[in-house]
């Protein structure tokens, strides 16, 4: 198997379909980004899954993970609430598999992400934008239970999330690094950063610090009642965490600008704001690795303007649903 | 004084204000001193037992408080304190 994935390696490998080519992404030295010449940081690129985010390792995963358990079969429709980079690529291994596929998403999201996710073939249910992500997870849940025909892999809490990481992208990072002193990825569902920080804790000890960067989302997609309208996903463990940082979404789309003009890497949203953590987690260090996330291409956020427009021109900037 | 800065779901229990300042050296004294100050806000922010309540999350700086020493979490004059309902992630 090692032999097999060595040869692999030059040209990223040979695969029987695109769902098989999931994965085995590059790690890339970020050498401009590095605050001292001891500390090396270091970016996986997730951007380089077929449909160009890391989601495909988890959809990959929450579907096999059904059709091993018998619990989905050709024909039968998937129902899921994402923002964007799940339901895109559920709906590239769905429509491969021959399951039909309904996502429920914010209405404030960027319109790359409904074209996509129609050139796939899924059907899309709008939430209210208002409620953010929030109100994608409440709606797909009164879907579910209104109709059994639907099967919802629910990524918020089903932990073929995590595994798709701690069975993929952790061993990927720990195949090229002998030491890790901090993780850094984004926080959503917590799928990445459960997956990988319970890998490598177990093969590394406590000594890596896992990093926690999320969103503060803008003060318009705050729109609860109240706060026991509020949601953790199940799958998240915070004692796994040992620092937790939010990043607003203007520093999130400064540093995602950094990527581009020093490093030269495309990438969207939440991986700017992964980035300016990982930094910050390097500068405090003296030496080691910091790995960080690199979570999707940026091909989906050009027409919002952040790459063509200085920041605070942005429009929506407080509105919009970014990651 | 710590600076705390109130979501708009936690507004109208502090008469509208977006931030205020409260007294404290912990995060667990300066909530109390904002929920002695804005007495709406005791039963939201904080649990029957005393504890954070789960919804919400509160930020020194910008880190959780819960990965750091929670309530206990030792708090300087010039900190701000931010206070933000527990929300699903976005694009993730």
């Amino acid at each position: 198997m090692d032999g097999e994935r060595l040869r692999n390696r030059p040209c990223g490998g040979r695969y029987g379909d695109l769902v098989q080519a999931i994965g085995n992404t590059p790690l890339v030295e970020l050498k401009r980004l590095s605050p001292k010449p001891g500390v090396r940081i270091w970016a996986k690129l997730e951007s380089r899954n077929p449909t160009g985010s890391v989601k495909d390792r988890v959809a990959r995963s929450l579907i096999e993970d059904a059709e091993a358990r018998g619990a989905i079969k050709p024909g039968q429709t998937i129902l899921e609430p994402t923002s964007g980079n799940t339901g895109i690529s559920l709906a590239m291994i769905c429509k491969r598999k021959g399951y039909p596929l309904k996502v429920v998403m914010p209405d404030n999201v960027t319109q790359e992400r409904t074209q996509l996710l129609h050139m796939y073939g899924a059907e899309i249910v709008y939430s209210d934008g208002s409620k953010g992500s929030n109100g994608a997870v409440e709606l797909a849940l009164e879907m579910a239970a209104a109709d059994s025909s639907y099967y919802m892999p629910y990524q918020y809490g089903n932990v073929a999330n995590p595994l798709a990481h701690y069975n993929g992208t952790a061993l990927e990072i720990l195949e090229e690094l002998d030491e890790i002193s901090a993780f850094v990825a984004g926080l959503g569902t917590g799928g990445t950063l459960m997956g990988n920080a319970r890998r490598f804790k177990e093969e590394l000890g406590d000594g890596v610090k896992i990093v926690a960067a999320e969103p503060m989302q803008g003060e318009p997609v705050q729109g609860l009642r109240s706060l026991d309208d509020g949601f953790i996903p199940p799958i998240i463990d915070l004692s796994l965490l040992d620092r937790k940082i939010f990043v607003t979404n203007h520093d999130a789309i400064v540093w995602t600008r950094r990527l581009l003009d020093e490093e030269g890497i495309f990438a969207g949203v939440s991986s700017g704001a992964i980035a300016s953590i990982a930094v910050r987690i390097a500068d405090e260090m003296d030496e080691g690795n910091v790995v960080f996330i690199v979570c999707d291409d940026g091909w989906k956020y050009l027409s919002s303007g952040i790459y063509t427009r200085p920041v605070d021109e942005v429009e929506a900037l407080d509105t919009t649903v970014w990651w | 004084m710590a600076t705390v800065k109130i979501p708009p779901v936690l507004r109208a229990s502090v008469g509208g204000e977006k931030e205020v300042s409260a007294d404290g050296s912990s995060v667990g004294e300066v909530l109390n001193a904002l929920a002695a100050a804005h007495p709406q806000t005791q039963s939201q922010l904080f649990s029957a037992e005393g504890e954070l309540n789960r919804y919400v999350n509160v930020y020194l700086n910008d880190e959780d408080v819960r990965v750091l020493d929670g309530l206990q979490t030792a708090v300087g004059e010039s900190d701000t304190l931010v206070i933000l309902p527990a929300m699903a992630g976005g694009s993730r």
